[in-house]
C-alpha cells in the first residue's frame, strides 16, 4: 500500500491547523478493539525536525487532546522521507522521561558530590554570570571553554563569541568524525561533511570498514543503504565483528584489528599493479602520481596478509570487484572513525583508494550536496576580538587541525599552559562519556573556577557542574533553521509541540539571558526567538508562518555530478587530487599513507571495541522510556570459543579490567559467533553512574570508563580509543 | 474481501527495530509489552554466517487457534481483511489464546484483555499501512491483500523465495518472509 501521499498530508495538516477531529465515523463494535484514538478525540499535528541524533530528520507529531502521542517522518523532508529512525519514533520518550531535570541547581557541597539546591532561573544565572564576570576580569574572557553538541548550541555560542572567548570545542570533532575530514580535505580538498555526501542508493558496489550501518543509525544512510541492496549492489565489509552490514556482504573481510591501512594499501596495490584505476581521471586532475605509484608498489597482497589476515585472493578479488563497478563504488568514509591514532592517515588512504576509483563527484560516489541559501542573522554587532588565540592546539602542535580539540581544552586546562582555562561551559555533552580517560577530565574540573552544565538530563558530567541549566527537550522548544547540505537543498524548523513539563526553558532563552546579565544585551536585538527565524526567513524570501505549517521547505535541485555540469575542480594547493601530498610531506608526515603496527593486546587481554546500536544515541537516550524499553542494556560480546574457553556463561554478568587496572560495571556475557578471537564489543553509552539518570543506572558498562588510553593523531589531535585491552573477571 | 498479510524482507532488514518502536507509540502498547518484536538467527561457523533478521508479531493466520480455542468469541476472525482481531468487551483474559498461539504473539494487557497486533487496523481502515510498515525505514515491509494477484504482495511472493514461521504447526500464518 502506498505510503500517505502528499495530498492526503496537506488534508491532515490543514484539519489539524483548523484544531477539527481527524477521527472518521466508525461503527461503535470497532471501539472495542480498534486502536489508540477514539471518535471524538482531538487529533492535531505539528511538523518540527528531530533531535535524537545530528541528522535532524524532518518529523511530524501527533498530539491527542493536547498530550504528545506519535511522532512520524515528515514526507516533505528529504532526511527522513517520511520515516524517522527508531530513535526518532522514540523521541516521544524524550518529553516523557521522568529522569529529566526539572529545575535549575546549584551544588550545594564539594564537587561531585551530588548535593543540589534547586534555584530560580534568575539566581542560576545571576550566579553563572558573576561566576563568569569575575574570571574574564581576573584571566580574560579567553579563560571559559565553551563545549557543545547540536544545533542546539548555536545561540550559546553568539552568546560567547560576545563574551570574548575564542574557545569552542566539541567532541565530534576529536573524538568522532574529525580525522575523516581532514584526510578527505588532504586528498580532494573537501570534507565529506554532515550529512555525509555520499552516494549510497546509486552505489553499485559499496564498501564498509568498520562502518555498521543498520546498527549505526543515520536515517537517509540506512534508507539508502536497504535500496542498494535492493538493488543488487555489490556490498563488501571489512570489520572484526560480523555486523548486520556483514550479514548482508557478498564479501566479509573479518580483518584482525587495527591493520585497515595494510589493507587499504594492498587494495591500491592491485588497483594500480593491474592498472584496473580511473587512468583518465588520474592523469587530467592527479597530482604526485608516479611517487604515489612508487609508494604503493611493495604493498602486495601477500604482504598484507599475515598483518591483517585476510588472504591475498580475497584482496585481489575485492580489489577487482570494485574497479569492476567504478566509478559507482564508494569505499564509504565512515563517521566515528577515532580508532588508533592514524585516523586521518587511515581516513586519507579510504579518500585515496576513492580517488582512484573516480569515485568522488560521481554517481554512485560522492555527490556535491547543496543547501538553500538563508542568509545569517544581519543585525548582531561584531564580535570582540579575542586578546589570545584558541588554546587547544598552541603553536598549532596538530598542524591539521581545523576546529577546536576538546582534549586541547582539558590539558590547557589543567597545564595552565599556554594560558589558563577557569571555565566551562557544557551545553548539551556528557563529557566524561564522550571523552576517553575519565580521570583526566575530573582532574581538569577540579581545577576550574566554574563548571556550568545545560543539559535535558542530570548525567555525569552536570554531577560535577557548579550550576546546572535544565533545557526543553527539543519538541518543547524552537531552535535554528536546519540548513544542511545535501543531496536536495531544504530548509527545515524545529518548533515546540507542546510545553515543557515544568520548569525547563528553550536553549535561546538561556542564552540571551545569559547575555543581558552579562551586560551584552546588544547582542540580541531580537527579544523572542520568532524575530530571528522571521529575520532570516524572509532573507530567503520564506515567512515563519509557512514554515510552522510545513516543518520543510525544499530548494531548487543543483547538479550532483561531475557529468551534471558540476565544475571538476579540487581546491587542494596543487588544484588536483594529491595522490603524494605536498601538505603531508612538508609538515613532516607521510605524504603517502603507511601501515605501522600498533601495540598487541598482552596475552589474557582482548581488545576493546566499541559501536552504536540502533535505538540509542551516544549516552544521551538510556532513560528514554521508549528506547531503555527497546534495549535497557548492552553486553560485552566475546567470541563464542573463547566464551567457552574462559568458562564464560551467555547472559551471565562479568566485569572487564582494562590494562590500567580499571574495573567495569557488571554486564551480561554476549557469547557469538559473529566477533573474532582477539577482541570485545560493547555498544557505547550505558554503564551510567549519575544516581538522577534513575533508569540507566546500573544498566551494563561503559566503554569510555574503560577508555583510559587513547593514541593522538599526530595530523590534527584526535584521540584514538581502540588501543583499550581488557580482561574478564567475575562480577 | 480481502485478505490482508504481510510480505518482509529480510535481506533489507537490519533488525533496527523501528517496527517495534513505532507500534509502541502508535497503539500505546503498555510498558513492558510489545506487539511486534525482532528475531536474529545466526548460524554457522564464524567468519562463514549466515544471518536472518525478522520483524515478527501475530501473524493473522488462516486457521488460527486463538479463535477456535476462544470459550467467549472474543478472539474473532473479522470480515474485513480477514484480520485476526480481539474484542476487549468479550474478552475475560482467561489465556487459553496465549497458550494457543505458535507464536508466542498475544499477551494480557493490564486492563485485562488478550492484546496482539491488529495489523493497525485503525490505520488500514483509512487507507494507510499498519505503523510498522509505514516507519520502516529500509521499506523492507509490504502490507496488502495477498489474494489480490496484482497486489505488490502477491507480485513480491510469485516473485521471490520466501518462508513463513513454523509452517508444520498448520496454522496457514499469512506473513511471510523473502530471503
Amino acid at each position: 500500500m502506498a505510503i500517505l501521499s502528499r495530498r492526503r498530508f496537506l488534508q491532515v495538516g490543514s484539519v489539524a491547523g483548523a484544531g477539527a477531529a481527524l477521527a472518521a465515523a466508525r461503527g461503535p463494535a470497532w471501539d472495542r478493539f480498534l486502536g489508540p484514538a477514539a471518535a471524538g478525540d482531538r487529533i492535531e499535528t505539528v511538523p518540527t525536525y528531530c533531535d535524537l541524533c545530528f541528522w535532524k530528520c524532518g518529523a511530524i507529531a501527533t498530539k491527542k487532546n493536547g498530550r504528545l502521542w506519535k511522532l512520524e517522518g515528515n514526507p516533505e523532508d528529504p532526511l527522513s522521507r517520511g520515516r524517522l529512525c527508531p530513535r526518532g519514533t522514540g523521541g516521544v520518550g524524550a518529553h516523557f522521561d521522568p529522569d529529566r531535570l526539572t529545575a535549575p541547581l546549584v551544588r550545594g557541597k564539594r564537587r561531585g558530590e551530588e548535593a543540589w539546591v534547586e534555584v530560580t532561573w534568575d539566581e542560576a544565572l545571576e550566579r553563572v554570570a558573576q561566576g563568569l564576570a569575575a574570571i574574564a576580569a581576573e584571566h580574560g574572557p579567553e579563560a571559559v571553554a565553551f563545549f557543545s553538541h547540536g544545533i542546539g548550541g548555536n545561540f550559546l555560542k553568539h552568546t560567547f563569541r560576545a563574551f570574548g572567548t575564542p574557545n569552542f570545542v566539541a567532541p565530534s570533532y576529536a573524538q568522532c568524525r574529525g580525522p575523516r575530514d581532514i584526510g578527505f580535505q588532504l586528498t580532494f580538498g573537501e570534507e565529506v561533511g554532515t550529512p555525509e555526501r555520499t552516494d549510497i542508493a546509486n552505489a553499485r558496489c559499496l564498501v564498509l570498514i568498520g562502518s555498521h550501518l543498520g546498527e549505526n543509525m543515520h536515517n537517509s544512510q540506512v534508507q539508502e543503504f536497504a535500496e542498494a541492496i535492493g538493488a543488487g549492489a555489490s556490498l563488501i565489509v571489512v570489520d572484526p565483528r560480523h555486523s548486520v552490514a556483514a550479514s548482508k556482504a557478498k564479501h566479509y573481510l573479518p580483518i584482525k584489528p587495527g591493520t585497515d591501512i595494510a589493507l587499504l594499501l594492498a587494495w591500491m596495490n592491485v588497483l594500480v599493479a593491474e592498472e584496473l584505476y580511473d587512468r583518465e581521471l588520474v592523469a587530467s586532475h592527479g597530482f604526485g602520481f608516479d611517487a604515489f605509484r612508487a609508494e604503493v608498489a611493495p604493498w602486495t597482497p601477500e604482504w598484507a596478509y599475515p598483518i591483517t589476515t585476510i588472504d591475498p585472493a580475497t584482496i585481489r578479488e575485492t580489489a577487482r570487484e570494485m574497479a569492476r563497478h567504478r566509478p559507482a563504488t564508494l569505499v564509504h568514509p565512515g563517521r566515528h572513525v577515532t580508532w588508533y591514532g592514524d585516523d586521518a592517515q587511515r581516513s586519507r588512504a579510504v579518500a585515496l583508494l576513492d580517488a582512484l576509483l573516480g569515485s568522488w563527484g560521481r554517481r554512485g560516489g560522492f555527490y556535491y550536496p547543496s543547501s538553500v541559501p538563508v542568509p545569517k542573522y544581519g543585525g548582531y554587532p561584531d564580535y570582540p576580538r579575542a586578546a589570545r588565540g584558541p588554546v587547544d592546539n598552541p603553536g598549532g602542535r596538530y598542524p591539521f587541525a581545523d576546529l577546536g580539540l576538546t582534549n586541547g581544552i582539558r590539558e590547557a586546562t589543567l597545564t595552565g599552559e599556554p594560558y589558563p582555562i577557569k571555565s566551562w561551559f557544557v551545553y548539551a555533552t556528557n563529557l566524561l562519556q564522550a571523552m576517553p580517560n575519565q580521570e583526566e577530565t575530573i582532574r581538569a574540573i577540579q581545577r576550574l573556577d566554574l563548571l556550568v552544565v545545560v543539559d535535558t538530563h542530570p548525567s555525569e558530567i552536570a554531577g560535577w557542574a557548579d550550576v546546572v541549566l535544565p533545557e526543553c527537550s527539543y519538541l518543547e522548544r524552537y531552535d535554528d533553521l536546519n540548513t544542511e547540505p545535501f543531496r536536495e537543498p531544504f530548509v527545515s524548523l524545529r518548533q515546540p509541540v507542546v510545553e515543557p513539563p515544568t520548569d525547563q526553558k528553550p536553549n535561546w532563552w538561556i542564552a540571551r539571558e545569559l547575555a543581558v546579565k552579562l551586560g551584552l544585551e546588544r547582542y540580541y536585538p531580537w527579544r523572542e526567538v520568532e524575530e530571528y527565524l522571521e529575520a532570516r526567513l524572509a532573507g530567503a524570501g520564506l515567512s515563519l508562518a509557512e514554515m510552522k505549517r510545513r516543518g520543510v521547505f525544499r530548494g531548487a535541485p543543483a547538479p550532483l555530478y561531475f557529468d551534471d555540469g558540476v565544475p571538476m575542480e579540487f581546491p587542494t594547493p596543487t588544484g588536483k587530487i594529491e595522490f603524494w601530498s605536498p601538505q603531508l610531506a612538508a609538515a613532516g608526515f607521510d605524504p603517502v599513507p603507511r601501515f605501522r603496527p600498533h601495540e598487541e593486546p598482552p596475552p589474557g587481554y582482548f581488545r576493546l571495541l566499541s559501536g552504536r546500536a540502533p535505538v540509542h544515541t551516544f549516552a544521551r537516550t538510556q532513560t528514554n522510556p521508549i528506547l531503555a524499553e527497546a534495549m535497557p542494556e548492552n553486553e560485552v560480546w566475546v567470541n563464542a570459543d573463547v566464551a567457552r574457553r574462559l568458562g564464560l556463561t551467555a547472559g551471565a554478568r562479568v566485569r572487564l579490567r582494562n590494562q590500567d587496572g580499571v574495573v567495569s560495571a557488571p554486564v551480561p556475557v554476549k557469547a557469538t559467533e559473529r566477533i573474532r578471537t582477539d577482541c570485545v564489543y560493547m555498544v557505547h553509552g550505558f554503564g551510567h553512574t549519575a544516581p538522577g539518570l534513575r533508569r540507566a543506572l546500573g544498566k551494563g558498562a561503559s566503554d569510555a570508563q574503560l577508555m583510559t588510553r587513547y593514541a593522538v593523531d599526530p595530523l590534527m589531535g584526535a584521540t584514538g580509543t581502540n588501543v583499550n585491552f581488557v580482561t574478564f573477571e567475575e562480577a | 474481501m480481502a485478505r490482508f498479510g504481510m510480505v518482509i524482507d529480510t535481506l533489507r532488514c537490519v533488525g533496527c527495530m523501528d517496527c517495534v518502536v513505532a507500534c509502541k507509540t502508535e497503539n500505546e502498547v503498555p510498558e513492558g509489552f510489545c506487539r511486534d518484536w525482532i528475531t536474529t538467527e545466526v548460524r554457522g561457523k564464524f567468519p562463514t554466517l549466515t544471518t536472518e533478521i525478522r520483524s515478527e508479531r501475530c501473524n493473522h493466520c488462516d486457521r488460527p487457534p486463538c479463535v477456535t480455542c476462544c470459550p467467549t468469541g472474543a478472539s474473532h476472525v473479522e470480515d474485513f481483511g480477514r484480520l485476526v482481531l480481539v474484542d476487549r468487551e468479550l474478552c475475560i483474559g482467561c489465556k487459553a489464546c496465549l497458550a494457543s498461539c505458535p507464536y508466542d504473539a498475544r499477551f494480557i494487557h493490564p486492563e485485562g484483555y488478550a492484546d496482539k497486533c491488529t495489523f493497525c487496523v485503525h490505520r488500514v481502515r483509512e487507507g494507510k499501512d499498519p505503523a510498522c510498515v509505514a516507519v520502516c525505514p529500509t521499506r523492507c515491509m509490504h502490507f496488502g491483500d495477498l489474494d489480490d494477484p496484482r497486489s505488490e504482495v502477491a507480485k513480491l511472493l510469485a516473485s521471490r523465495r520466501h518462508h513463513a514461521l513454523l509452517p508444520e504447526a498448520g496454522t496457514r500464518p499469512r506473513i511471510h518472509f523473502l530471503t
